[in-house]
């Protein structure tokens, strides 16, 4: 009893380190994304021993054996599903997926959308880098159409499919993005998703340095980044550019980039709402891509309450009791017609 | 039904031993509610009884064919019985068709109950007959009673003011009232039964009362039937008794373990044939806490069954051989992460789809050997219905002494057969004691592979302050447990898991053996085949032969004690619903010819097909 008494321990990041000798390729990006994860358990006032991180197979997913909390490195794509039970089971504890768009796009689809229409509480944190890299360079689900990469020497003919839209059809109740190296940006955007009741999915833009390396220099690179990338932010219009000149205006269901001045004001500008309950703007927000001609929306999309399975799942128990009482073997065992032999 | 004077008066009662009736219709005929209710019946009447329903994968194929024929077999008898019965010796046939797919199962003399509006031109042709049976002299080895069961089921609820097709929808009761009768049965549990199912809407409750009378005075009456049988109880140990079906002991079993040791119980699933009863009764039972996660896929169920047991509850899953494919590389993962829960594999017909609603042993490799890598699990078998329920507390026992998951077989047979269940009482049930680290144990750092004598790791739940450690797929470091590729560290920590899981062999009973501890034969048998090979054997003894019978409940690993008691016998006889997997395990193990009895019809054995092998060998 004398640990709840004492107040709580101050931990600094370097708390949430555990002792294993770190393997990713020097000038990784997840070296950046551990040490924001760190930094937010940090400010979130976290204890180490609630904290779970699971995560399948990949590079991102070696993350767990990095930090200094409950960690659970699973197989190929199932960290969702295996997430899910240890909710359901412990609810209490902050649990984390880790994955990226190989594990959880391609081989864990299934167990990634279903986690997320479920709404348990948990975080999902998907490291987008556009390629294979654990399995040294093939194309991912995410790769652009075009792609030259080891099993796609010519090419890759695969229309890719981009991580948030996926969420956002599976009926997310918290979606958003973050890059890498945007390092204050990214803390945030894990701070949001933690304080999140119900399951947060956030897409990290992460450089791999070996196979894929530069693939989101257009909204990395000091000299780009203003116009390539746009800061949502909940009540706000959406502008951006390196002098603040341009916004994202709805031309009937259609977005379209237009110049302000010229007879053009912020309020003709799309404003952000990440509450409305209706996903539809966080739907046409995620569809916004590079290659379109359009800013890519980073920060938070979608934020909304919807019924967590883990509480609903206890509920329920909490109700049968209610109704039919503490359970009883004896009982269980001589319902239905019995009889009794002499 | 007759009372004594009654009888006196009427027709006169036969005393039989047992008899074994098939109710067999369409898959919408209501067969499988008339063979659970005349089950009850008998069980009441103080029957010792064995079933076996038969039912075709499609939940309504095209009425009147055979593929829609859907049974439902019942044994009932004086003395102890193993097995559904091999023989039929009354069929209720509701259509061409059920008669058809049933027939060769009536034994010679039998009595055929046939609705003869299930036999109309339509039937026939769809049943492939070209000429009706009912009247062309074919069944003249047999009893046959056409009955009008349409006709007279539609009068005796003539006045309830209900459709045609919902006065039809009765015939099965009908049917049941005559077949009650023909045996000397109580209509009292079934009016019981239909207050209880139909109590809200009188006028069916009504109706299928009526047709139940209706079917039993039928045959008081009609001058056609002349003898009525009895059967009378069974001398059962002492004790009550309830009916139980395997999938339904199961479920009561992992609900009596999870209490016994203090755990809620967890179980993902993912909805599969003839596995789905076990999710189905758990979800009933949230009042014991008991948490039920219907997964996306099997994959997900196991996985998610993993995350549950990593947080410290008794997780399970339930699902049948297509399923087991499916969490092969989980299963894997729970091997190396040595997490305690429970994988229930209810086997059927296979590969692939194969035959989802009939019976099989095909998955004993699979569930031995079917992972990547060096992946031991111990693998336990039930024999019988009631036996699945023992079998859950076992495992569980198992799975959480030695950190490890445990497989468990049934297969369709037990799953959905039912037999006598002695209840047993609560405190006489083993209470299982688990043991988790805690923090104040604590006085340096927390290894998650350090072992115990019996090589067990512990099992630290996560919340627990000062216990933080990572487990996972990649093979670990000895005792500290971080990623390690060290080549000697893997043949340690594969030798060790592989050890760990053959030290279970001295904590469970040796093999028993039923019959003389040496000999000339031996019948090897598991799982769901028990009743007919012991009911084989001990015929065989009592004409005489030198024959054992020994059913083994471990498989792996073996009872310490198999390997002298194979050498007792100058031959081994393996019967298996399979091309010989045990038999190949057996020879592997043990450099034991055995001999192997295989059949994979989708169909139990019957006790004369392994007699005639017996006879055959001695």
């Amino acid at each position: 009893m004398s640990r709840l008494q004492s107040p709580l321990p101050v931990l600094n990041p370097a708390d949430f380190a555990s002792g294993q000798e770190i393997r990713w390729c020097p000038g990784c990006g997840n070296y950046s994304i551990l040490a924001q994860m760190k930094k937010a358990f940090v400010a979130l006032g976290r204890l180490r021993e609630k904290v779970v991180i699971v995560s399948g197979i990949g590079c991102s997913s070696r993350l767990p054996y990095y930090m200094n909390t409950y960690g659970f490195h699973s197989i190929h794509g199932r960290a969702p599903a295996l997430a899910t039970g240890l909710k359901i089971a412990r609810s209490g504890l902050s649990v984390w997926v880790i994955t990226g768009d190989g594990d959880g796009l391609s081989i864990g689809g299934n167990h990634l959308i279903h986690a997320i229409r479920r709404n348990l509480d948990i975080n999902i944190v998907l490291f987008n880098n556009r390629i294979y890299g654990l399995t040294k360079g093939q194309y991912s689900p995410t790769s652009p159409l075009g792609k030259v990469t080891k099993s796609s020497p010519m090419g890759s003919i695969e229309n890719p499919i981009h991580p948030l839209s996926i969420a956002i059809g599976c009926e997310a109740t918290f979606v958003a993005r973050s890059i890498d190296t945007h390092v204050k940006h990214l803390s945030m955007v894990l701070e949001r998703a933690a304080r999140h009741d119900g399951t947060s999915f956030i897409e990290v833009y992460q450089n791999c340095v070996v196979f894929n390396d530069g693939a989101w220099d257009y909204a990395k690179e000091q000299d780009q980044k203003a116009d390539n990338i746009i800061e949502l932010e909940h009540g706000k219009p959406l502008i951006f550019g390196k002098n603040r000149d341009k916004g994202i205006r709805l031309h009937g269901m259609e977005p379209e980039v237009v110049q302000l001045g010229k007879g053009i004001a912020e309020d003709d500008l799309l404003f952000h709402n990440e509450n409305c309950p209706e996903p539809s703007l966080a739907y046409l927000l995620s569809r916004m891509r590079h290659e379109d001609g359009f800013p890519e929306p980073i920060g938070v999309f979608h934020c909304v309450e919807k019924p967590r399975y883990d509480r609903k799942i206890n509920e329920q128990i909490e109700q049968a009791i209610q109704k039919q009482g503490v359970g009883n073997l004896e009982e269980l065992f001589r319902s239905g017609d019995t009889w009794t032999v002499d | 039904m007759a009372t004594k004077a009654e009888r006196l008066a009427g027709k006169p009662v036969q005393f039989i031993e047992e008899a074994t009736v098939r109710f067999c219709g369409d898959s919408g005929d209501g067969m499988q509610l008339a063979g659970t209710q005349f089950t009850t019946t008998s069980a009441l009447a103080g029957n010792d009884v064995a079933t076996f329903p038969d039912f075709p994968a499609e939940i309504r194929a095209p009425s009147g064919t055979k593929a829609g024929v859907s049974g439902f077999q019942i044994h009932f008898s004086s003395r102890d019985i193993f097995t559904p019965g091999d023989k039929v010796d009354a069929l209720v046939a509701m259509n061409a068709a059920a008669l058809a797919s049933n027939l060769a199962d009536l034994r010679g003399g039998g009595i055929v109950i046939a609705n003869e509006s299930g036999f109309d031109q339509k039937n026939l042709e769809k049943a492939g007959y070209d000429t009706n049976p009912l009247e062309d002299g074919s069944l003249d080895a047999y009893r046959v009673y056409p009955v009008d069961m349409s006709r007279l089921t539609r009068e005796a609820v003539r006045d309830l003011g209900l459709t045609t097709k919902q006065a039809d929808r009765c015939r099965n009761f009908f049917a049941m009232g005559l077949v009650y009768w023909l045996y000397d049965r109580s209509l009292e549990p079934t009016l019981n039964h239909i207050e209880l199912q139909f109590g809200r809407h009188p006028e069916i409750a009504q109706a299928n009362t009526r047709a139940l009378k209706a079917g039993y005075h039928y045959g008081e009456t009609i001058e056609a039937i002349t003898t009525q049988y009895h059967v009378e109880k069974a001398n059962l140990q002492a004790g009550t008794y309830r009916n139980i079906m395997g999938n339904t002991a199961l479920a009561l079993g992992l609900i009596a373990a999870a209490q016994r040791s203090g755990k809620r119980l967890f179980l993902g699933a993912y909805p599969i044939t003839p596995a789905s009863d076990i999710l189905h009764e758990l979800s009933r039972h949230k009042n014991f806490g008991v948490l039920t996660f219907q997964a996306e896929d099997e994959i997900a169920a196991l996985a998610a069954t993993i995350g549950a047991a990593y947080g410290g509850e008794m997780a399970a899953t339930a699902t049948s051989g297509p399923g087991i494919a499916l969490m092969s590389e989980a299963l894997g993962l729970a091997v190396i992460t040595e997490l305690p829960m429970l994988i229930i594999d209810v086997q059927r017909g296979g590969p692939s789809t194969g035959l989802p609603t009939k019976v099989e042993q095909a998955d004993l490799f699979q569930a031995v050997f079917g992972r990547n890598g060096e992946c031991p699990i111990p693998v336990l078998a039930a024999k019988s219905p009631s036996d699945c329920f023992n079998i859950a507390i076992e495992a569980w026992r198992i799975a959480v002494n030695y950190m490890t998951p445990v497989l468990i077989l049934s297969d369709s047979y037990i799953a959905n057969g039912s037999e006598p269940w002695r209840i047993p009482e609560v405190d006489s049930l083993p209470k299982i004691a688990i043991e988790h680290p805690l923090p104040e144990d604590q006085s340096g750092p927390f290894f998650p592979y350090q072992r115990n004598e019996r090589l067990v790791r512990p099992w630290a739940i996560p919340g627990t302050p000062g216990l933080m450690h990572r487990i996972g797929s990649l093979e670990k470091q000895d005792i500290v447990g971080s990623v390690s590729y060290d080549p000697a560290n893997h043949q340690f920590m594969v030798e060790t898991r592989a050890k760990k899981i053959a030290g279970i062999v001295d904590d469970i009973p040796l093999q028993e053996v039923d019959g003389p501890e040496q000999g000339k034969l031996l019948v090897l048998s598991w799982g769901g085949v028990y009743g007919e090979c012991i009911t084989a054997v001990r015929a065989a003894r009592t004409a005489g032969k030198s024959v054992a019978h020994c059913h083994l409940r471990y498989l792996n690993p073996f009872p310490k004690n198999l390997e002298e008691i194979l050498q007792s016998y100058d031959c081994i006889l393996i019967p298996e619903l399979n091309l010989g997997q045990l038999r190949m395990i057996i020879r592997g193990t043990y450099l034991c010819d055995a001999v192997g009895l295989n059949k994979v019809q989708g169909k139990p054995f019957t006790i004369a097909e392994i007699q005639n092998k017996i006879e055959e060998l001695v």
